[in-house]
């Protein structure tokens, strides 16, 4: 009983045969490999699990992977352009993608376990809106759980994000 | 790159960590899924207390896809009641009786969620569906759900073998209270509770192990706090020699606490994977974590101080029953602290302590984050606070008379601390952390503010608290560290780490004795293959003794660095220096050699060596500290309230704290910004609710609110650093310290914001809550709308 999805994941094409009840953040995680999207609820509530589909911010565990079926989907994998075989040398925070250098240089992260849908979430928010206001940098987060910042590190990571891709215009 | 007489110590190095967390590199536990690999999904009781008249598990086994089905009759000789993995320190009259769970449930259950099967099937999502197919028949049972009613005579019992629901009972004193009390102008007497709520680690709990029978080799990954002592319990428990056994905490997404426990599925998933001969894993479902993962809180207290009409304490007395839920295999370690940390960073004369310890129907209660710690807070400032308004004295005042001055360290404060050690204050300096926090959130000219807030309608208060924390205790951690033949310094300590920054601030302690960059430093954590030797990652001891075991170990190969150089340079070792990687002449940087190089001929492959030398560049060291060291800090904040919908908004935020020696300044703000916020949830947002039946009503993140961003305020922050002399780098733990002082912080500030409206309003029940701060604030009469109603009836 399995149902074909065609899916564009990090700019890469995949096609498999799954059943129909399989969420979209297991088929990421174990059907692709793409473990860097984390699972802490499966209720919809912690954001952990958000991925971008089309562009805009979703929660891969409230969506089984048929519906992804002809769509685009950019995971936190997709963000940087780097080989993970040298993730531990001095040059890869230049390789991060802004958002991501932005996070380690205010400490917007801990344990990092909600770090993959923030950044997503974050990604698809400055888009939106490049020059946001402290406030609305709050609100925008309050669909993420993240227990070990408080917070107040995430918001200067997502102003200090805008302000990079501001200046690299 | 480092300089010679760069300090590395007390610097904000960007964490080492975050590349690979940043890019969904990190390797979690749910990410191991070794090649056909089986799923576990367990069958938990839906109710807290019944009795097991039937288990049907025929169904299961034949489902399609299922490989095995597992009751606590299959276990055997694991069908064994698990350890107390503290055992209580030897306080003189205690009384404990140690009933801990099985890996399984066998006839009874004791609190919702407590596993009763495991099913074991292709994937996930076929074993729930085979789960759903065990047929359990529960005979439902009388269930202890009041804490307050546990340890009546005619409670139901949650241990029949036991004559009450008693788990322990601990008494405590110093100095004579009923002296103080007879000679007390004021005495102060309240009733205060201070309920549950769970950790809520946004990564749930799993294991994942594989057994290589031709290696004889188990490898287990585990989201524990603890990857030493679960191997060696494993070891123990199959059998297999310690090194046959390899347990791996790799990135820990949060711990708090409940991570640091060993519980059933850290038994039986291992075991099923040597029973099948093949890989195993469990990954806990939310529903699950808020069951089968252990909780804190549930303590209510009946506590009086004794003062002399100017504020000065002269004693406390404080009673408390402690809901330990279903069992108490962590033993004592939250009551105690709870009573230990009451005394706060204050000169009490006199304390007369007593807690007793019950047994109820509900998930089981071990450390998480404060570990008790803020009930004693809670209980001393809120009596500090209520003798302020009886007695007519300032708030801050009566805090400032009654802290311990600098010269009375080591203060010993004549009971023992959770580790069976005194309790004893090995330095502090607390008068400046006080008028620091009162500076800084404008405690002089707040009652202006309040007051003009009040012109317009608005209420505005303000709290400020202090409190101590018992951090960095024994008994002890190791490290070793390595300068290889390319230059780089490998370092594996076993402790775990669940997002404290270890990678950096240990890197940076190394990096600081061997003059290198810290980027040149790469840490293992949590990998007993690599460092078998430790207790793991607890009481806010990470930095202060695996950091101080860290320092040691580095300074040891410092001095092989520097014997080898000084042999190979022909320059006597003192006129050297480590500085950028290379050993160099002190005054002549030319003349440098690599550590590199260093280490190439440390480790020759031919040729004699020295009698009596060790090869490599490599030692290690162990700490064990001789106390806890203590940490302390206040909490200060304002806050509003909305008269109408009992909504509080924090509105400043300020903590001073000093933790000692700072490694990394922001790595230790984090820990604090983190801290605060789960300090919010547990005043104000996050509660358990339990039906009168024990079932627990908001087993979700719809219903069980955790702080948002939108919730959370700007936190402010200063250090002051008054360093600890038991360990050499000075440092204190700070994991805990934000979330300890909140709620009473937050307490004070609702009472000052309703003054006007209710002067006599007490909060003295935490969580607090919309819900019951619209209750109580009905009975006082402080209900916007009710003031409304009364102006129109009176119209």
């Amino acid at each position: 009983m399995e149902t074909a999805v065609r899916v564009r994941v990090n700019g890469r094409e995949h096609e498999r045969g799954v059943e129909p009840r399989l969420l979209l953040s297991d088929f990421l995680r174990h059907d692709l490999g793409l473990t860097g999207t984390h699972v802490g609820c499966e209720h919809g509530v912690c954001g952990a699990c958000t991925v971008l589909l089309d562009g805009e911010p979703v929660r891969s565990c409230l969506l089984f992977a048929v519906q992804a079926d002809g769509h685009e989907v950019m995971t936190v994998e997709g963000l940087a352009d780097v080989d993970p075989g040298v993730l531990d040398t001095d040059g890869v925070p230049d390789l991060l993608h802004p958002v991501q250098r932005a996070f380690r240089e205010t400490h917007a992260l801990q344990c990092g376990f909600c770090t993959p849908g923030i950044l997503l979430t974050t990604v698809a928010f400055l888009d939106e809106n490049p020059e946001p206001t402290r406030a609305e940098i709050r609100e925008a987060l309050s669909g993420h759980l993240c227990r070990c910042t408080g917070y107040q590190n995430i918001v200067e990571g997502v102003a200090r994000a805008a302000e990079m891709l501001a200046t690299r215009g | 790159m480092s300089r010679a007489g760069d300090r590395l110590i007390g610097t904000s190095v960007l964490r080492r960590e975050d590349p690979r967390l940043l890019t969904g590199q990190a390797l979690f536990v749910d990410d191991v899924e070794p090649a056909g690999t089986l799923h576990v999904a367990f069958v938990r009781s839906n109710v807290p207390h019944a009795r097991i008249t039937g288990l049907d598990v025929e169904a299961a086994r034949r489902h399609p896809g299922v490989a095995a089905v597992y009751t606590a009759e299959d276990l055997g000789a694991l069908s064994a009641p698990g350890p107390v993995l503290v055992p209580p320190p030897p306080i003189e009259g205690l009384v404990f009786h140690a009933r801990t769970p099985l890996p399984l449930a066998r006839d009874r259950v004791r609190h919702q969620g407590e596993a009763i099967a495991a099913v074991v099937a292709e994937s996930r999502y076929v074993a729930e569906d085979a789960a759903e197919r065990v047929g359990v028949d529960l005979e439902t049972l009388p269930a202890v759900v009041d804490l307050d009613r546990a340890l009546d005579p005619d409670a139901p019992l949650v241990h029949d073998d036991l004559d009450s629901n008693l788990a322990a009972h601990v008494r405590q004193t110093k100095g004579d209270y009923e002296a103080a009390r007879a000679a007390a102008d004021h005495v102060v007497a309240r009733t205060l509770r201070y309920d549950r709520g769970v950790a809520a680690a946004i990564e749930n709990r799993g294991v994942v192990a594989d057994w290589d029978a031709r290696e004889g080799r188990l490898t287990v990954w585990d989201t524990t706090q603890a990857p030493i002592p679960i191997r060696n319990a494993l070891a123990g428990l199959f059998g297999l020699g310690q090194s046959q056994v390899r347990v791996i905490a790799p990135f820990i997404g949060g711990g708090f606490g409940p991570k640091i426990m060993f519980y059933g599925e850290e038994i039986l998933v291992p075991w099923i994977a040597m029973r099948l001969g093949r890989p195993v894993k469990w990954i806990e479902d939310r529903y699950e974590n808020f069951f089968a993962t252990t909780q804190e809180r549930g303590q209510t207290h009946e506590s009086e101080l004794a003062l002399a009409a100017d504020g000065t304490i002269l004693g406390v007395r404080d009673r408390f029953v402690h809901d330990s839920g279903a069992y108490d295999p962590y033993g004592l370690t939250v009551p105690i602290n709870s009573q230990c940390t009451l005394l706060g960073p204050y000169r009490v004369p006199s304390y007369e302590s007593e807690f007793r310890v019950a047994f109820t129907n509900k998930p089981i209660v071990t450390p998480v984050r404060g570990a008790g710690r803020q009930h004693g807070v809670f209980v001393i400032e809120r009596l500090l606070d209520l003798a302020a308004r009886e007695l007519g004295i300032d708030r801050v005042e009566i805090r400032a008379k009654n802290l311990l001055a600098p010269d009375d360290f080591p203060h010993d404060h004549e009971i023992l601390f959770q580790d069976s050690a005194p309790l004893t204050y090995d330095s502090g300096n607390y008068a400046p952390l006080l008028e620091e926090a009162a500076r800084r959130i404008g405690y002089d000219g707040f009652e202006t503010e309040r007051g003009s807030a009040r012109a317009e309608g608005r209420r505005l208060g303000l709290g400020i608290v202090s409190y101590v924390e018992g951090t960095g205790i024994g008994p002890y951690e190791g490290a070793r560290v390595t300068v290889e033949p390319g230059g780089m310094v490998s370092v594996a300590t076993g402790v775990g780490t669940q997002g404290q920054g270890h990678f950096t601030s240990f890197a940076q302690v190394v990096a600081e004795q061997i003059g290198v960059d810290p980027s040149r430093v790469r840490i293992v954590t949590g990998d007993t293959s690599e460092f078998h030797w430790g207790t793991g990652t607890f009481a806010s001891r990470g930095a202060v003794v695996a950091g101080s075991a860290m320092h040691a170990a580095a300074l040891r190969v410092r001095d092989k660095i520097l014997a080898h150089a000084s042999e190979a340079l022909e320059v006597a070792a003192e006129d050297l220096e480590l500085a950028g990687g290379v050993a160099r002449v002190r005054g002549a940087p030319d003349l440098s050699i690599g550590l590199g190089e260093l280490a190439r001929r440390a480790n020759p492959l031919r040729g004699a060596v020295k009698p009596g030398t060790e090869p490599g560049l490599e030692a290690t060291a162990y700490f064990g500290p001789a106390g806890g060291s203590t940490a302390a800090g206040v909490h200060a904040m304002v806050v509003e309230v909305d008269p109408d919908t009992c909504r509080v908004e924090i509105l400043r935020y300020v903590v001073v704290h000093d933790c000692g020696t700072v490694i990394n300044p922001m790595i230790v703000e984090g820990q604090i910004h983190g801290g605060v916020a789960l300090g919010i949830g547990n005043a104000f947002y996050e509660e358990l609710v339990f039906d009168e039946e024990g079932g627990m009503t908001n087993a979700s993140f719809m219903d069980y609110l955790l702080p948002t961003a939108t919730d959370v305020p700007y936190i402010e922050t200063a250090h002051f650093e008054t360093p600890s002399p038991l360990n050499p780098l000075g440092t204190k733990g700070v994991g805990e310290a934000g979330a300890i002082p909140v709620a009473a912080a937050f307490a004070q500030a609702i009472e000052d914001a309703l003054s006007d409206d209710a002067p006599d309003l007490e909060i003295l029940d935490m969580p607090l809550g919309p819900g019951k701060l619209f209750e109580l604030m009905r009975e006082a009469g402080a209900l916007a709308r009710d003031a409304a109603d009364s102006d129109r009836d009176d119209a």
